[in-house]
């Protein structure tokens, strides 16, 4: 059987999660090189809508992997069912986005069928006939290329805004959607999960800032936070963190960019103190401009920067805002 | 309740990294710590023996000097540890890792198996899921809360977007835990002492190599990214970087 490469696409509650247009963009460019056919799935329960919205992609067979008992997410049911799916349809390889929820199933299906998974790669190169993916290692700091020693199927997620989701190509007229019935029996799910909430309402809407000054461990103390706040007033943005510091409770949960708080694309992203943690510059590598001051001048933060400041924070800012006070004056 | 802990030796965060020679790893003459989510992986066992008594294990994989991190842990309150001690377990991939920590604990019966989210190294966030696969446990991941109830537990895990969720499960299980899910504790000095009394147990390569195989994701070649935007680089008196920076405001993000 030919190879073909299947993209499992990801919903909640009915809802396409937009990253997986990326992943189709990652699929139809390794096709491109290799001439392998992508194919689509998606899974869950009641799922046509969505399937809907894939099937407008230029994927040569979109399948709805649909049961009652994959309504509600579980790694048990999606496991399951997606095993079953490539068990049928014997892909070389399967890309799935870095989400959470994807990092809580994916390496669980791969053990299962004893393959390994090469997770949050952010491209991939070919060498010859062999296929290398790269992955960020060491936060950020190195890069690897990563090869498969094994036979089909292949497991790889790649990470958020590896790709460009409004580059992937679309069909001419839409797929047909198939449907994969899939008996799962009850007992195979021992999660009992309850419906997703949010926290508190979040105060602010960090998106809708133009100019964004985030703080991170280089801040050192809570007290030296009321410097990157004058900084950003005087800017006439809002103030934002990386996640240890709203670990630390200095500044509010809805303050966070990242991963696991809120991602922004603002005029000026102006990081203080940042190391550029992958989870943290996930979150805001679409910002327009970013200005970054930090003391190590390897900081992965400077690779997303187009200023990298290197030098310590709390000799500059001062100076800084009085400087841009005076512009402002 | 029995919670054994995986955890890993890291570089430190800000420690500067450099290649070894063949570009097959960094160069090994960095300062060490604990993976963070690690250390609030523990900090939670300790919490809930502290809740519902029983005991706490600290494993990890790694050379002689990862046993650091270990004795910070018994410091800390863990009853024992288990120290895979081989400089070649930092080369095993995600698989053959769980795969060596599953065989080091075989015939030990936890209720509860945590790990850090993710390691700040490979950053593979695999390790905990697949280990839970080998031992046909359920688990969960991303967790930010842990209760014990009659039927299990209840723990809450944390989504993307800033949402969560609740989900109840049977023990024994299998977590991955989140950063910031407690606050930190000290080592006492008094704890440092006991340390020093407390089981610490080696396990040799040649004692889990049965249940290894070959890596199936091989690393060819570790090296310094490429930079995808071009940057420009300011260093110099903080007067004279504060004036460049405000002409950069005005011209280039034109936000002033």
């Amino acid at each position: 059987m030919a190879n073909t490469i299947l993209v499992v696409a990801e919903q909640h509650e009915g809802k396409l999660n937009r990253v997986s247009f990326e992943t189709v963009k990652a699929a139809q460019d390794i096709s491109a090189a290799k001439g392998w056919p992508v194919h689509a799935a998606v899974a869950g329960g009641g799922i046509e809508q969505v399937a809907g919205e894939i099937a407008a992609m230029d994927v040569e067979r979109l399948h709805a992997i649909d049961s009652p008992a994959l309504a509600a997410y579980t790694p048990d049911g999606f496991a399951f069912a997606l095993n079953r799916f490539i068990a049928d349809t014997s892909p070389q390889l399967v890309l799935m986005p870095h989400t959470y929820q994807v990092r809580d199933f994916a390496p669980k299906l791969a053990t299962a069928l004893g393959r390994p998974l090469i997770s949050d790669c952010i491209g991939f190169k070919t060498e010859g006939d062999r296929l290398l993916f790269t992955r960020s290692m060491f936060q950020g700091k190195f890069a690897a290329d990563v090869s498969f020693a094994c036979g089909a199927p292949w497991f790889a997620t790649f990470q958020n805004g590896a790709f460009r989701g409004d580059q992937a190509r679309r069909a001419a007229s839409p797929r047909a959607v198939e449907l994969f019935s899939i008996d799962l029996p009850e007992s195979v799910i021992r999660n009992r999960p309850e419906a997703p909430f949010k926290e508190a309402r979040q105060a602010v809407d960090l998106t809708q800032a133009d100019v964004i000054v985030a703080v991170g461990r280089g801040i050192k103390e809570q007290k030296n936070i009321d410097l990157a706040r004058d900084l950003a007033a005087a800017l006439g943005g809002e103030i934002a963190a990386s996640r240890p510091i709203c670990d630390s409770g200095w500044l509010p949960m809805d303050r966070q960019i990242g991963s696991s708080g809120q991602t922004v694309a603002p005029k000026l992203y102006f990081a203080l103190g940042i190391s550029g943690a992958i989870q943290h510059v996930v979150g805001m590598k679409g910002s327009r401009t970013v200005i970054a001051i930090n003391k190590d001048s390897e900081a992965p933060i400077f690779e997303v920067a187009d200023l990298a400041v290197v030098g310590n924070l709390f000799d500059i800012v001062p100076p800084l805002i009085e400087e841009i006070k005076k512009a402002r004056a | 309740m029995k919670i054994l802990v995986c955890m890993k030796q890291v570089p430190q965060k800000d420690a500067p990294l450099k290649l070894n020679e063949n570009g097959s790893w960094i160069r090994e003459d960095v300062s060490y710590e604990v993976n963070e989510p690690d250390a609030y992986a523990l900090e939670e066992a300790l919490r809930q023996k502290e809740k519902h008594g029983g005991e706490v294990v600290a494993i990890t994989a790694g050379p002689a000097r990862a046993s650091q991190v270990l004795r910070e842990a018994l410091a800390k309150g863990a009853d024992r540890a288990i120290h895979l001690e081989d400089p070649a377990f930092v080369t095993l991939d995600a698989l053959n890792t769980a795969r060596a920590v599953a065989a080091a604990v075989k015939g030990e019966s936890f209720d509860l198996v945590f790990t850090g989210l993710q390691s700040d190294d490979y950053g593979f966030a695999q390790t905990g899921v697949i280990l839970a696969e080998l031992l046909g446990w359920p688990h969960a991941t991303i967790i930010m809360h842990i209760e014990k109830n009659d039927a299990g537990i209840r723990v809450k895990r944390e989504l993307e977007a800033g949402f969560f969720q609740f989900v109840q499960m049977p023990l024994p299980a299998v977590l991955t835990i989140q950063s910031g899910i407690n606050k930190l504790r000290y080592a006492t000095l008094i704890g440092i002492k006991q340390a020093k009394n407390k089981p610490l147990r080696k396990v040799t390569m040649a004692e889990v190599q049965a249940a290894l195989g070959p890596n199936l994701q091989v690393l060819e070649k570790l090296y310094i990214p490429q930079k995808t935007k071009k940057t420009e680089k300011l260093e110099g008196p903080a007067s004279e970087v504060a004036k460049k920076i405000v002409e950069k405001l005005r011209n280039q993000a034109r936000v002033l």
